[in-house]
């Protein structure tokens, strides 16, 4: 059983973590307020902390910590910012941070964009953030106005004195240089901050800050990036994902081309790649030309042979071993219960490699500047990605300055650096800044994608047809495993060391099971195959599939509705208490927003629900789905509705949770029935938008999203949403004609033959 | 070396002619609205007008813009506010953006052609267009929002003209 990760707040690339208990968040960036000494040195600029200032001009600029791919995470630290701050929406301004370790997480102590905890584990500090601004500016307001600071009042950017009528803009009291409040830690935490009925700027819905640029091209992604006396580089990667070794260049027909520069075979000890050759040119279009022009030959290597039937069946052999993997759950004992079972249900459950393929194509610039190392890049991983660039460069860290860009798209992706590499080791060879683009093919052939995925769940029940007794055995590539960083694995319950929670998360679930047994098992040949990565959502991406089917299966087998089967597992009992009715609630509210079960739906549709507290048990968000499909005799599936509750405690900015929750439906939508890739001969077949085949617009359904805010603190909302729909849509197809699936992306021919004859 | 008439402007640029006008006009002109997405006319992030038709500028060698009107996103109106533009903003359509030029570039080829389109009508046009947030709804709530500010605006000055 995990809680989420908290990292020690020390130099990433040292590797100093921890792993531990979810505590108050450190709140970085004010040990050294620049209060009023920096304040007198420069009046001109105001910097209550870290992750603002205030100019002249009264413009507030917040600094986003965060990777901004979309979520429109710098928007929402801006108003949170403001809401205690007393500025004027129109008055915010975001840029983004850099690697500077002062810009870390204050929860998890480093530059990392993930696991939908960014306003989670960020509001506290940004509150306390403006509301010590908004303090400062009070202060200095009424010693200037020579009236009670008590008397005053803060908004739209104006401290005002009502009984004098006297008042003062932030930038009038910017530019008087008075501001000579400073904070230590302790005063910081004493603040006391306004309660929910107070606030006026959290939960509007006020235009996000980086939309007018992203509608008129304006917005610079890393791919934008233009360096004086930069050139370009295109990456030839060997025909297998992981283990190639180059074994000559001929570069003959690339020397044709005009304005090549030169062919640079990596020499990577970071592991991120592995046989890759850097085709260098004056323009990417000579780049392309010169990289497909270049003669190379490989060693293969070990993994030459393999496929996705192979990684499936290594699966399986090492899920019938009695002693592989690890425990992440224990409780009670299973083997005992299972024989006192009334029924014992067994079913594998699989999914397959799943590709990123974020739109925006990798990319990094990099520039050496005397002893620095710049690297522009949209990236999730500041942190560790800042190790790997001078890893490829043989440098320290500390030389190395990451420029964060707006990302086309992260999903997870963004969260390794293999794009750093090319880009380091070609400015290195030919002393230019250099900017390398992965061409789509390249992007979806070198993706840390998605894991195969193999589950075996064995579960019992009593003559009442209860859940009693559940085994759960999960087999995969170890993603998080991969970084290389020890305490971000979790210890075993078993003692038999760490495993990847990130591979088994969602599986401790909030249904109340009193014999149950996670396994953690590590397909060591994927991993070696196919380095993985984390996927928007990652493991309740897979796990709830297993999970969400098996309870329906449990339904059928004793002949309750699968809704109400759920909510009597639902009890609250013990560690569930809680989170168990949150989430019963959820359900309840999808389903009564979807009409389930309130009229007889005509012969081949059916409804299916599922309901998951993604992403970890620790930071979940109650996530609910109805799934309504329409099953034809060939077994093709039409969705006509996906209906979606989640409870996310607090909203921030409820038009922007409806936009992510629609598009995380739509991802489990797509990630159900319309995205597959394979590997053969240790590549994978898919390169390219024609055969990789994510959801277009004319395969969107409609989907209803019901937003429930609890009042409890904010959850994330960029991934739950993935998690709950293929399970939900399985179900509806078994509802609709009889066809259990247990193996995704679902397809025709699989729901054709699980029909009934 | 080619002359191409982009933005309303004449520019002379260095590149072969089969050079696909998209890298020609990140790298070169440096107006980097307009996206690389597949280099395979899959996605349609690239896309631009060549007189006035949405074509896919990593498809398009150089040789073909010459003599045509070519336009981008930074030209589609002075300031931004197309009403394709101004409904993006309104309708809050962007997550990642990435996309967004090219699905707007392809939208503003339909509303020139008809400006009351079905909703079929939409995404049979829009359909070549990856997003891979997935913003398909926002966008065809966008691209009706924009059609009708669009057919208002021309009605109103039909009328005025007539008075």
């Amino acid at each position: 059983m995990n809680t989420h990760v908290k990292i020690a707040p020390t130099d990433l690339s040292r590797r100093s973590f921890l792993v531990g208990s979810a505590a108050t968040g450190l709140v970085l960036g004010y040990a050294a307020v620049p209060g009023i000494d920096q304040a007198l040195a420069a009046p001109s600029n105001f910097e209550p902390s870290t992750w603002y200032s205030i100019g002249p001009d009264g413009l507030v600029t917040v600094t986003c910590g965060k990777a901004d791919m979309g979520q429109h995470i710098a928007s929402t630290m801006a108003q949170i910012v403001s809401e205690e701050l007393g500025s004027s929406w129109k008055d915010m301004r975001v840029q983004l941070a850099s690697n500077d370790p002062k810009f870390n997480d204050p929860v998890l102590g480093a530059q990392i964009t993930g696991g939908s905890w960014s306003t989670m584990m960020n509001f506290e500090a940004m509150s306390r953030a403006g509301a010590a601004g908004r303090i400062a500016l009070t202060e200095a307001a009424a010693s200037a106005m020579g009236v009670p600071a008590g008397e005053l009042v803060v908004r739209n950017s104006t401290v005002s004195h009502p009984k004098s009528k006297k008042s003062m803009s932030f930038a009038d009291i910017v530019k008087s240089g008075k501001i000579t409040k400073t904070f230590t830690p302790d005063e910081l935490k004493a603040i006391k901050l306004k309660t929910p009925d107070q606030y006026t700027m959290v939960g509007v819905s006020v235009p996000q800050l980086d939309i007018p640029p992203k509608s008129n091209g304006t917005a610079k992604y890393g791919i934008d990036v233009m360096l004086p006396g930069m050139v370009y580089g295109k990456v030839v990667t060997p025909p297998v994902r992981f283990g190639a070794t180059v074994k000559s260049v001929d570069d003959a027909a690339a020397k044709k081309v005009p304005g090549f520069i030169k062919a640079v075979t990596l020499d990577d000890k970071t592991g991120s790649t592995s046989g890759w050759v850097v085709a260098v040119a004056n323009t990417y279009a000579s780049a392309r030309k010169a990289a497909d022009a270049l003669n190379i030959t490989y060693d293969n290597g070990p993994n030459a042979k393999l496929s996705s039937q192979s990684l499936l069946d290594e699966a399986k052999r090492l899920q019938a071993l009695d002693d592989s993997g690890q425990f992440f759950v224990k409780d009670g004992d299973t083997a005992a219960a299972f024989g006192t079972a009334a029924k014992v249900l067994e079913a594998e459950y699989t999914t397959s490699i799943n590709i990123h393929a974020p739109l925006e194509p990798m990319n990094a610039t990099a520039e050496f500047k005397g002893d620095i190392l710049h690297i522009y890049s949209g990236n999730q991983f500041a942190t560790r990605s800042g190790a790997i660039a001078a890893g490829a460069a043989g440098i320290d860290p500390k030389f190395v300055v990451m420029h964060q860009m707006w990302l086309g798209g992260g999903f997870g992706r963004r969260l390794d650096a293999d794009m750093m590499v090319p880009a380091v080791q070609a400015a290195k060879a030919v002393g230019k800044p250099v900017k390398v683009i992965y061409s789509r093919e390249n992007d979806m052939t070198m993706d840390y994608s998605r894991p195969l995925t193999f589950q075996k769940v064995k579960a019992g029940v009593d003559g009442d047809g209860k859940l009693i007794a559940l085994n759960h055995d999960v087999v995969s590539a170890w993603p998080t495993a991969r970084w290389g960083i020890p305490d971000f694995l979790s210890p075993s319950v078993d003692k038999k060391g760490p495993l990847d929670a990130f591979t088994v998360n969602g599986a401790d679930f909030f249904y109340s099971v009193p014999n149950h047994n996670v396994r953690a098992i590590k397909n060591e040949m994927a991993h070696n195959a196919t380095p993985s990565g984390q996927l928007r959502s990652v493991a309740p991406g897979w796990t709830f599939w297993a999970v969400e089917s098996m309870i329906d299966e449990l339904a059928h087998a004793a002949g309750k509705d699968p809704a109400e089967y759920r909510i009597a597992l639902l009890d609250g009992k013990g560690k569930n208490d809680g989170g168990a009715q949150r989430l019963r609630n959820t359900l309840l509210a999808a389903m009564g927003m979807a009409g389930y079960g309130t009229a007889k739906l005509p012969k081949g549709e059916g409804m299916g629900v599922a309901c998951v507290s993604s992403q970890e048990r620790a930071t979940a968000s109650w996530t609910a789905c109805v799934a309504h499909v329409a099953v034809s005799s060939s077994g093709e599936v039409k969705v006509k509705k996906l209906t979606v509750a989640t409870d996310v405690g607090m909203q921030v900015h409820p038009d922007n949770i409806r936009a992510q929750v629609e598009g995380a439906a739509l991802w489990g939508l797509s990630l159900a029935m319309y995205e597959k890739a394979t590997l053969k001969d240790g590549g994978i077949e898919q390169t390219n938008f024609d055969t990789y085949t994510p959801l277009r617009m004319s395969q969107t359904p409609e989907v209803a999203v019901n937003v429930i805010a609890n009042g409890d603190k904010p959850t994330g909302v960029g991934e739950p949403a993935v998690t709950v729909i293929a399970p939900a849509l399985g179900n509806a197809i078994f509802n609709a004609c009889g066809a259990r699936i247990r193996a995704l992306p679902i397809t025709a021919e699989a729901v054709k033959a699980g029909m009934k004859a | 070396m080619p002359s191409l008439n982009i933005n309303g402007r004449n520019m002379s640029v260095e590149a072969s002619n089969d050079t696909p006008l998209l890298w020609v006009i990140r790298e070169q002109l440096q107006m980097t609205g307009t996206k690389f997405g597949c280099g395979a006319g899959l996605c349609g992030a690239c896309t631009v007008h060549l007189n006035g038709e949405a074509v896919r500028s990593c498809q398009t060698q150089v040789s073909e813009a010459v003599g045509k009107k070519i336009t981008t996103i930074e030209g589609l109106s002075a300031k931004g506010d197309h009403p394709l533009q101004k409904a993006w903003i309104l309708e809050q359509v962007p997550q990642c953006g990435y996309c967004q030029s090219g699905q707007i570039m392809q939208a503003a080829s339909l509303l020139s052609k008809n400006p009351n389109p079905t909703k079929d009508e939409v995404v049979a046009h829009m359909d070549g267009n990856l997003c891979r947030c997935m913003t398909y709804s926002r966008i065809q709530k966008a691209i009706m929002r924009a059609a009708s500010e669009m057919r208002t605006a021309s009605n109103a000055g039909t009328e005025r003209r007539a008075t």
